[in-house]
């Protein structure tokens, strides 16, 4: 269960998302049920659940690319859900947003996807955007890249691309879906470094929406886990490790069992290897 | 046995299931009207908002007027052909072929004219229309110009609105004089007749009036075009994958098809109903 203990803690630092009593349902099913999250300025909070418990479904409440049916979504202490149009685009430039698929305009190159936001929202002229293209493609390793099209790209670089889309107009939240779903391990590797460098670099806070425990726990400065509609798990990585709920305990000891070999995060390949010996 | 409804309460039961049925059909369709009818008022709303996306609008001209204008030029030869064969061997019964004239330059550019242009243009921008908007959802790039606070409406559906707007009175004009250069040709050189006579004919039934018709309803066929293209092609399920772009796409130009129709109908008692117009 939530516990006032662990809401009170993140409330001491500065919080740049509050979710508050958060209720929605999806095609006739009650998916959240009163979901409440506070996620505190500069951190990298990793939200775990299984499939269809609406993990992704909470980065597009925050994002207003849904509505939810009851309770609040704040940004910065401003209520995103209800605003009008224009006010939720003025949000929405704070807000980054990496899609599991990436999402990339297939009809763009590279330059003109990462450079989107900026030839639409400012006055810069076309040798200044593509300046800063350039340094966010550095950012993500992919100097070079800006002539190709997203066809042309494997999937974790269209992913690195996406990110670079994500952080071009500087955002003060970077929201990640899914980052490493249908990678191979050494490229899901290079991106949970590059969320790690991000995080460190930009000094953003980070909402990633997995359920890979090895990226969850490489990239993770807190944890949150969704069951049944709610949050039942919270806290920083070393806190879940220690945490006795069975839900949790069974999500993060089956979460890679046939990678077992692969997890590249000694903390979280120590644990199961205890765990499976129990 | 005793416990089983009798018979009088089994048919209330099936008409109950039955209007139950009934009754949720007839909501689902007229929250599909309500829907459809949203965008398109929302549409219509967004023409005289800034920004406006010139270079889309360029793009979408040339897609849709100039990489057309070949097929519409085409159908329209062959459709004043067909007519002018037609129409020769049904006057000739009444001794009247000397009105062939006449007869293809009155249907084709009141009637055939811009149908038959309306018809070229649903199948092949209407459907690629749909196809390219439904790819950009299933694909979560609709959603990516939201969260990067672009409205998807005004970047993807106001161009090609105007675009089809614009164009479709354009391609009529051109389908309309290929088909009177078709019909000239078989009333000629098929059969016999005087291409002066035809030509003289063709001038004093060329009026202003009738090219306004001509022009009213293919802007018209146009806008139902666009909106219903695009329409169908925001309105795709996200999970319905490339089964529900092809899905769409079918029902995009069939809609479009019967709409064309419809608004002939409608715009036919109209103009030469109500307005008296020649």
């Amino acid at each position: 269960m939530v516990t006032e203990e662990f809401l009170g803690r993140a409330c001491k630092s500065q919080l740049m998302i509050q979710i508050k009593n958060l209720w929605k349902s999806f095609e006739g099913k009650q998916v959240l049920k009163g979901l409440d999250l506070r996620i505190p300025r500069g951190e990298t909070l990793v939200v775990m659940g299984r499939s269809g418990c609406g993990k992704s479904l909470l980065l597009k409440l925050i994002t207003g690319l849904m509505q939810p049916d009851e309770g609040e979504i704040l940004l910065h202490g401003e209520e995103i859900s209800g605003l009008k149009f224009r006010e939720l685009n003025r949000m929405r430039r704070k807000i980054g947003l990496l899609f599991q698929s990436a999402a990339l305009f297939d009809s763009m190159t590279v330059e003109e996807n990462v450079g989107f936001m900026l030839a639409q929202h400012t006055k810069l002229s076309r040798a200044e955007i593509r300046e800063i293209v350039i340094e966010k493609l550095h950012l993500v390793d992919l100097d070079g890249t800006e002539h190709l099209r997203p066809a042309e790209l494997s999937g974790g670089m269209r992913k690195r691309v996406g990110l670079a889309r994500a952080i071009a107009f500087d955002p003060e939240v970077i929201l990640y879906d899914e980052p490493t779903t249908g990678l191979d391990p050494v490229t899901c590797v290079e991106i949970n470094r590059l969320i790690q460098s991000l995080h460190t670099k930009l000094e953003v806070t980070s909402v990633v929406v997995t359920h890979d425990m090895d990226s969850a726990f490489t990239v993770a400065t807190r944890m949150a886990m969704i069951h049944n509609g709610k949050i039942v798990a919270f806290g920083e990585p070393h806190e879940m490790l220690e945490n006795d709920d069975p839900i949790l305990q069974q999500f993060i000891l089956l979460g890679a069992p046939e990678q077992i070999l692969n997890v590249s995060n000694p903390v979280l390949k120590e644990f199961i290897l205890n765990l499976r010996e129990d | 046995m005793a416990d089983q409804p009798s018979v009088p309460q089994q048919k209330s039961v099936s008409l109950l299931r039955l209007a139950d049925f009934a009754g949720g059909r007839i909501l689902y369709r007229l929250s599909g009207f309500g829907r459809a009818s949203i965008f398109v008022f929302r549409t219509l709303a967004l023409l005289f908002k800034p920004p406006f996306h010139l270079n889309l609008l360029v793009r979408q001209l040339q897609l849709i007027g100039v990489d057309s204008l070949s097929v519409v030029l085409v159908s329209g030869v062959f459709t004043g052909m067909v007519l002018a064969t037609q129409g020769y061997i049904q006057l000739s019964d009444l001794s009247a072929e000397g009105q062939i004239g006449r007869f293809v330059c009155v249907s084709l550019i009141k009637e055939l004219g811009p149908m038959v242009t309306g018809f070229v243009l649903a199948g092949r921008i209407g459907a690629s229309i749909t196809a390219e908007l439904g790819t950009m959802k299933v694909t979560e790039q609709i959603d990516a110009l939201s969260v990067m606070g672009t409205d998807p409406v005004k970047y993807l559906v106001v161009p090609r609105f105007l675009a089809c707007a614009y164009m479709l009175p354009i391609l009529t004009v051109f389908s309309t004089f290929s088909g009177i250069a078709g019909g000239y040709v078989v009333a000629v050189y098929l059969f016999n007749m005087n291409g002066v006579f035809f030509m003289k004919q063709v001038q004093s039934y060329l009026f202003m009036s009738s090219i306004c018709i001509s022009l009213i309803k293919a802007t018209s066929f146009g806008m139902a075009i666009a909106l219903v293209g695009c329409y169908k092609g925001f309105t795709i399920s996200v999970a319905g994958g490339a089964e529900g772009v092809g899905k769409a796409t079918t029902g995009s130009a069939v809609v479009s098809l019967m709409l064309i129709l419809v608004l002939d109908v409608l715009l036919n008692h109209f103009l030469f109903t109500l307005l008296q117009l020649k």
